[in-house]
């Protein structure tokens, strides 16, 4: 039995859910399919605990027990495989549950994304929770629905069309006095239930899903389940767990990027109280203690002889649009061409250009990575927050050389995700410890390790050019990119976490994160969409890996697509809403799920939401200190759109630019959760005003030089805007359509948000500012430089 | 080592332990609390916030033995099992995206309306400045802290006195 002494209670669960499940299918050739659980766990010694002690295989998707159990007391729990990175996905997919199972949203509870207990459906990435996850999920709600319903029907005597069920009671319609909950009919008892499907995503059992106008739960804001433990202080999260024996590791990295261990002093530490271990493999260095504060201070104390790189890992940060610029691309995507652009540009009456250049930018998490792996039973459970966790149970499988069987990841809250954690160092890094000591490992980074090192979003340099016939339509769009995301780690690899690549592993070629353009609905007759991407010096090893930040490319790549858009409406003398409306409404036949038609109904709510008067921009420059402006930016993930409004204040004196009010409009198809989704909107708008006001990463030739909250600056409480407006738009053609599809929400937001603020900054002040972040330098330099 | 006896919300505990550790390692790994956080280590994001003596400290760089006086932790708010009137206002408001940083702004936001319960707008946002959340929940905590802010000034002085050692 793992010898915990403090096991969270979300664990807890999950272990007795192990048991149930692991006691019960040993049996089930053998049983009924009402076996009870009495019966089946009678079978086992309950101090034996298997569920702890592992093996751990994988919960069938194709078993309806691995998705619900339904207790005694007539309550349900739902086990999903996907992670909460804090939008709330969680209460939405019991929305979504039991609004299919016809139970109380009350009397549920749900269970994300630990390994052993929950199906693999990926854990989080892509936005795509509700969008994908959400359909097999509800689909077998409705299946255990449905066989209630059967159960109910022979209990009851009746047929099951003469049946109602509501909240988990099913009653005879002629005579509601004959009842069964569904706590009666299986509580604590298996379905015993196949499900069909190629794959998870597929899965599915014989009910249909109900329509739209038969949810109940979706639709509401029932207040999320996670929010109360979070500000009572009493949720366990991945960073609080601990179990005897268990010692603390710090890393020691390179000083200088692509440096080798020559030598450790392990004299310089050995004496330090509470001294366990230094370990090291390769360039990768840990230091081991039995408290947190020893391993801080001996990782601070030990001394480590590094030899530098011959070559420079990279060039400095101000030199890095220059080196991509000239640097031959390691890979080049095939341009996207329609019409003749060249010669449309040849021929128009205006031509305009432009250049804009974003830099890499971090996650800096809040928190900085961590986990605790603990190796009992010669198994290996890693208690993580990351969002991947499926993808770190086969990575750490692997890079240990363990079977899947023996290990297992345990999902718990953490710092936000958005990426970092798909990319999950530090689990790598305890489970190897644990390995090596035989005892539980917490490690957690330090915060200038974390934001030195950390994956970051792609550096991104673009080239525009834009051509207007003489009424002023645009008939020539030329896009151009290089991103600098030749080495992309963003999925848990063996071969790819930082552990890795540190020890010499390598994989042959690295994932190319590949290039990006921008998606819009516009109706360009000529038009060139090219991207490449360029790689820096030192590939491996890097503190400049790349990895996925919220919507990997989309807010560098609608920066310089929808400030470009503003530019040429400009050049055309239009409003920048009718430009852009213009453009879409000139219509095309393909309009797959309506986006063409969603998004010209978030372009008019957002200038209707914001009371947006048509003129040209910019505005005439006022004579104060203060200048005001307003910009528009509109966007696409997937098949959710979005237009989004800012409008600041420019500090004429000091170049401060404060996004005073935001409105996004938003078209996501159904809504689950409307509270949750405004929340999650606001937060993603204003996760992009801090990458685009303050956000980069700068480095000389040797090392990340941006390394805490000083040095690496974010949004504050000082740039709350006064107001946000978040309209949600359903601007489906038949809006009551009874199989409206709920599309992702996570990250489309982030992506306008770059450009409306520069197109606002524009309005202001009739000053372009075509390079990120917007700090006050920066502002104050365009604005003295074009007289403002 | 050396015996260090803290008083922390409500309850005394004597521990051995080396007194320069920053207070939060002995909360956290010593007395099993986990409101306050590691962020930084550095006191620049305050996810380690905790109040000694009613006065908002980042426990990431306070030295255990600098501590003289009651200290009162995320756990320590609630009150015959009811929620101080931010914690309740964070729920209503529906504050937090990963909640990560919002014991720090919890705590900050209980230091600050403790000493200025009609704070302004702008008293607020300054009050806050240098508590940083990730998810950038600013906006809705500013709305929460004022609706906390108006609950509290309508029940009167009551609803906020703190027994503090």
């Amino acid at each position: 039995m793992t010898p915990f002494t403090k096991i969270p209670k979300q664990i807890e669960d999950e272990l007795s859910r192990r048991n149930f499940l692991q006691s019960a299918g040993m049996l089930v050739v053998s049983l009924s399919p009402l076996a009870s659980l009495a019966q089946t766990a009678g079978a086992q010694t309950p101090a034996a605990a298997p569920g702890a002690a592992g093996p751990y295989p994988d919960p069938n998707y194709k078993q309806l027990d691995s998705w619900i159990v339904i207790h005694q007391d007539n309550t349900a729990t739902f086990y999903v495989g996907k992670t909460d990175c804090g939008q709330g996905t969680g209460t939405s997919f019991r929305q979504m549950m039991s609004d299919e199972l016809d139970i109380a949203y009350d009397k549920t509870s749900l269970i994300m994304g630990s390994t052993d207990v929950t199906v693999d459906q990926g854990g989080s990435g892509g936005s795509d929770a509700i969008q994908t996850d959400g359909w097999p999920m509800r689909r077998v709600a409705a299946e255990a629905r449905r066989v209630l319903l059967e159960m109910a029907s022979q209990r009851l005597g009746t047929p099951v069309d003469q049946l109602a069920v509501s909240d988990g009671v099913v009653a005879v319609k002629a005579d509601p006095s004959k009842r069964v909950t569904y706590g009666e009919l299986v509580g604590g008892k298996r379905f015993n239930v196949a499900l069909t499907g190629n794959n998870v995503d597929a899965t599915t059992g014989l009910a249909k899903v109900k329509t739209v106008q038969e949810l109940k739960m979706v639709g509401q804001s029932p207040q999320r389940y996670d929010i109360p433990p979070k500000v009572d202080g009493s949720l366990k999260w991945a960073v609080d767990v601990k179990a005897p024996g268990m010692v603390h590791a710090r890393n020691v990295k390179p000083p200088v990027a692509g440096a080798k261990l020559v030598s450790i002093d392990t004299s310089s530490v050995q004496a330090l109280p509470g001294f366990v271990k230094v370990v090291s493999k390769g360039n990768y260095v840990a230091v081991v203690c039995e408290r947190e504060e020893q391993a801080i201070n001996a990782a601070k104390q030990i001394k480590v002889n590094w030899e530098k790189p011959a070559t420079a890992p990279f060039p400095a940060s101000e030199d890095l649009f220059k080196y991509m610029r000239a640097a031959k691309p390691t890979s080049v995507g095939r341009p996207s061409v329609v019409g003749n652009p060249d010669a449309a540009l040849a021929g128009a009456a205006k031509v305009i250009e432009a250049e804009y250049d974003v830099p890499f930018q971090g996650h800096t998490a809040i928190s900085p990575a961590h986990a605790m792996a603990d190796p009992s039973n010669g198994q290996m459970t890693i208690y993580s927050n990351d969002m991947k966790s499926y993808g770190m149970r086969n990575g750490v499988a692997e890079f240990l050389g363990m079977p899947r069987e023996q290990v297992r990841v345990v999902w718990m809250e953490g710092p936000q995700g958005y990426g970092r954690t798909a990319a999950d160092d530090a689990g790598f890094e305890a489970a190897f410890l644990a390995k090596e000591l035989g005892r539980p490992v917490r490690v957690q980074w330090m915060r200038q390790e974390e934001t030195a090192w950390d994956t970051k979003g792609p550096a991104f340099t673009f080239k525009l050019r834009g051509g207007l016939d003489a009424q002023g339509n645009l008939i020539a769009f030329d896009y151009d990119s290089q991103a600098a995301d030749y080495n992309h780690v963003g999925y848990n690899e063996a071969d790819t976490v930082l552990i890795a690549q540190l020890m010499g592993i390598r994989r042959n070629p690295p994932n190319a994160g590949g290039g990006a353009t921008p998606n819009e609905m516009y109706v360009i007759p000529n038009r060139r969409m090219s991207s490449q991407v360029v790689s820096l010096p030192l590939v491996w090893e890097t503190p400049l890996r790349t990895g996925n930040l919220r919507d990997p490319n989309g807010p560098q790549v609608t920066f310089a697509s929808e400030s470009f858009i503003d530019e040429l409406a400009a050049a055309a003398k239009a409003d920048p809403v009718e430009f852009r409306l213009k453009l879409l409404t000139a219509g095309t036949a393909d309009d797959a799920q309506f986006k063409r038609a969603r998004s010209i109904a978030c372009v008019k709510a957002a200038a209707a939401a914001y009371g947006w008067d048509a003129r040209l921009s910019p505005k005439t420059v006022g004579s104060g200190n203060i200048l005001t402006g307003r910009g528009i930016a509109y966007s696409f993930r997937s098949q959710t759109v979005v237009a989004e409004i800012a409008e600041v204040e420019v500090n004429r004196r000091t170049g401060h630019v404060w996004v005073k009010r935001l409105v996004c409009a938003h078209d996501c198809g159904l809504v689950i959760n409307p509270q949750s989704l405004r929340r999650t909107v606001e937060c993603g708008m204003l996760h992009s005003v801090s990458r685009a006001l303050h956000e980069e990463v700068t480095f000389d030739t040797e090392k990340v030089t941006s390394l805490d909250w000083n040095s690496h600056p974010t949004l504050t409480h000082m740039d709350a805007p006064a107001k946000i407006d978040v309209v949600l738009v359903n601007g489906d053609p038949n809006p009551n359509r009874p199989d409206l599809p709920h599309y992702g929400a996570g990250e489309t937001t982030c992506k306008p948000t770059l450009a409306a603020v520069a197109n606002a900054i524009y309005d202001a002040t009739g000053v372009r500012i075509r390079r990120v972040p917007f700090r006050d330098a920066r502002v104050l330099a365009a604005l003295k430089a074009a007289g403002v | 080592m050396s015996k260090i006896t803290l008083k922390v919300n409500g309850g005394t505990h004597t521990l051995d332990i080396d007194p320069s550790t920053p207070l939060l390692y002995i909360l956290r790994n010593d007395l099993g609390l986990q409101g306050p956080r590691f962020g930084c280590g550095l006191g620049q994001c305050g996810a380690c916030t905790v109040l000694i003596n009613g006065v908002p400290t980042r426990s990431c760089i306070t030295p255990t033995s600098a501590v003289k006086s009651e200290i009162t932790t995320l756990e320590g708010l609630a009150k015959n099992g009811v929620l101080h009137p931010l914690q309740q206002a964070w729920i209503d408001e529906q504050v937090p995206q990963c909640g990560f940083c919002q014991n720090g702004q919890i705590m900050t936001a209980k230091a600050l309306l403790d000493k200025n319960p009609r704070a302004t707008d702008a008293q607020i946002r300054e009050g806050m400045a240098r508590t940083l959340c990730r998810c950038m929940t600013y906006y809705r905590i500013q709305a929460a802290v004022k609706l906390a802010q108006k609950r509290i000034v309508a029940e009167g002085p009551a609803a906020v006195t703190e027994v503090v050692a």
